[in-house]
């Protein structure tokens, strides 16, 4: 039986020639990731493994990202165990405020994660990397914990969904809106444990971008990972993404799934078809297209984070707000993933395009998301956001609502004061 | 024996611990905020051996390790639903949170029963109704790592 893209990964770092559905493996780790929630008590966990260090101090990833720059004093004490433990375990990737960056954004850009790489992350979205032909699944602390200290982690080897995507994406028509669509279809849990691997020719007409997103929204679906296949796109990325230190350089490895691997479920899904789509509250499956969406006044709009807070997702926002104003009585809070993208938005003209519309340029963090800090929302408020979660008190009071949607929709609705159609500006 | 909280389908990590308390990993500090934005008083009410019975999806959302943390912290003795998200999971093992997977308990307990737990059988009584539930067993990988006493003991016997 032939394997899928993830199969040949795990088998690949297992040192097995074949690996099926539901086997126990114990893999390899070419990158083991924290940030500074998550962090601190897998620290506290690798203390009491009573390890003399950790694996590979190249391979070891902190990025306080979550409640930096620091949103108080608790939050000040966790990121300060972060910061001891990497300067006496002298761990290279270490971001600190003012080089950091939200991690799923900020790793890819750095060249830290390459094709064919296994990476686990004591955060959920570290899927994300499954955009660049990497097999990447979040973990908790305690398995954090192991893999710093081992080098290695045990999986149970993933069965598959294939979703064959074909046509070509309409023109406000993103990889956000896509993931969201697909989600609607499956289900919060419709991919629960499994593989979701994306293949077909509409993959090419997807950018790297779109594709971070799409993978970064995996967990979303309940999935192990997502994953695409490496193309001239991904090469491109990786090549103009390498790292600048030699001692980080990365072996890329391809793997395309073999002709007869076995997928439980192979779902057709034409680009070409999908509309711009907002998830209403409480679960990211309640989905709707936006010419279903009625009159949803809001009182906040968030264009950031680890799903679209990259260099298109503030190209596309700064399109739709240029020469436009935010509607009075709503706040628009626009984060870029990490400093370079902050960066790319001075360069090229989009902090004017957002400060002059009205909006707020905010510092890299993953702050609103999770109604951390910058940008909580009060009782009875609403929240068009391009984050990833819309659960009950997500981004604040247990009475707020936060409609997950791309960052054109969301620009759009900044604009009108409700969820508004990029399409009718 | 413990008193049952029941709860529906995809509880997430949110409700479970929400975001603005993670700033501990402390148990006794996280319990005292455990589900509160969907049963304000289950904090108050959860005594030591009480039991969470949920729909499907139970855990999913974040990999914060604090949700299995703040469900043990409050003296839950053991969780039980059809499926659990995947990370959730992983970390309920790892922490030492008692998770079992059964349709038909998950099914057929309701809030306030009286439900006993055989952890070494998988078998689940409901007292209160007088029936008897089979929840799934642990794959063997997962008996090995939980006799070894969880993943810090395990790491610690593998390095020798």
């Amino acid at each position: 039986m032939g394997m899928t893209m993830t199969q040949k990964i795990l088998a690949s770092h297992a040192g097995l020639k074949q690996v099926k559905a539901g086997q126990f493996i114990e893999a390899e780790l070419d990158i083991v990731l924290a940030n500074d929630i998550t962090g601190p008590p897998a620290i506290k966990e690798f203390a009491e493994m009573g390890v003399k260090g950790v694996f590979d101090a190249n391979k070891v990833v902190l990025v306080p990202d979550h409640f930096t720059p620091n949103k108080d004093i608790k939050a000040a004490e966790q990121c300060k165990i972060l910061r001891e433990f990497a300067v006496s375990r002298e761990i290279s990737n270490y971001f600190e405020v003012g080089e950091m960056g939200i991690e799923h954004a900020l790793l890819p850009e750095k060249g830290l994660v390459v094709a064919g790489d296994v990476v686990i992350g004591a955060d959920s979205h570290t899927c994300t990397y499954g955009a660049l032909g990497a097999f990447a699944t979040g973990i908790g602390s305690t398995d954090m914990a192991a893999g710093m200290a081992t080098g290695k982690s045990w999986f149970k080897v993933p069965a598959a969904i294939r979703f064959e995507l074909s046509g070509r994406p309409g023109k406000w028509v993103g990889g956000k809106d896509v993931i969201l669509h697909i989600i609607g279809m499956i289900g919060v849990d419709g991919a629960l444990y499994k593989s979701m691997e994306f293949t077909g020719s509409g993959v090419a007409r997807l950018s790297m971008d779109d594709r971070l997103t799409m993978a970064n929204m995996a967990i979303e679906a309940g999935a192990k990972n997502g994953i695409f296949p490496v193309d001239e796109k991904t090469r491109e990325y990786m090549k103009t993404h390498r790292n600048k230190n030699r001692a980080l350089a990365k072996r890329i490895r391809a793997f395309k799934p073999d002709g007869d691997a076995e997928y439980e479920r192979v779902i057709d899904i034409d680009l070409s078809k999908i509309r711009p789509t907002v998830a209403f509250p409480h679960l990211p499956e309640n989905t709707k297209t936006i010419d279903e969406v009625g009159d949803v006044e809001i009182d906040q709009v968030v264009i950031g984070s680890c799903t679209n807070g990259r260099y298109e997702d503030m190209k596309t926002a700064a399109k739709i707000l240029k020469g436009r104003k935010v509607a009075r009585g709503v706040r628009c809070i626009i984060f870029p993933g990490t400093q370079q993208v902050y960066l790319d938005c001075v360069r090229d003209g989009f902090a004017e395009i957002f400060i002059k519309a009205g909006a707020v340029l905010s510092a890299p963090t993953c702050g609103p998301c999770l109604g951390g800090h910058s940008g909580v929302l009060a009782a009875g408020e609403r929240a068009v956001s391009t984050t990833n979660r819309n659960f009950v008190g997500r981004m604040g009071h247990v009475d707020s609502e936060v409609y997950l949607a791309g960052p054109a929709v969301a620009a759009a609705s900044a604009i009108e004061g409700r969820i508004a159609n990029p399409e009718e500006l | 024996m413990g008193k049952v909280y029941k709860y529906g389908d995809n509880v997430d990590t949110d409700v479970i611990i929400p975001a603005r308390y993670l700033v501990t990993s402390d148990p006794a500090e996280l319990a005292k905020h455990c589900m509160e934005d969907i049963d304000k008083d289950f904090a108050a009410k959860a005594k030591p051996g009480d039991i969470i019975v949920a729909g499907k999806n139970f855990g999913c959302g974040s990999s914060r390790e604090h949700a299995p943390i703040a469900i043990k912290g409050a003296g839950v003795a053991c969780v039980i639903a059809p499926t659990f998200a995947r990370i959730f999971y992983r970390n309920s093992f790892n922490t030492g949170l008692p998770i079992l997977e059964s349709d038909e308990a998950a099914e057929k307990i309701d809030a306030g029963d009286e439900v006993e737990v055989d952890f070494a059988t998988g078998a689940i009584r409901n007292i209160t109704k007088g029936e008897s539930y089979k929840a799934e067993p642990f794959p063997p990988f997962i008996s090995k790592l939980i006799e070894s006493g969880g993943l810090v003991e395990y790491v610690k016997s593998q390095k020798g």
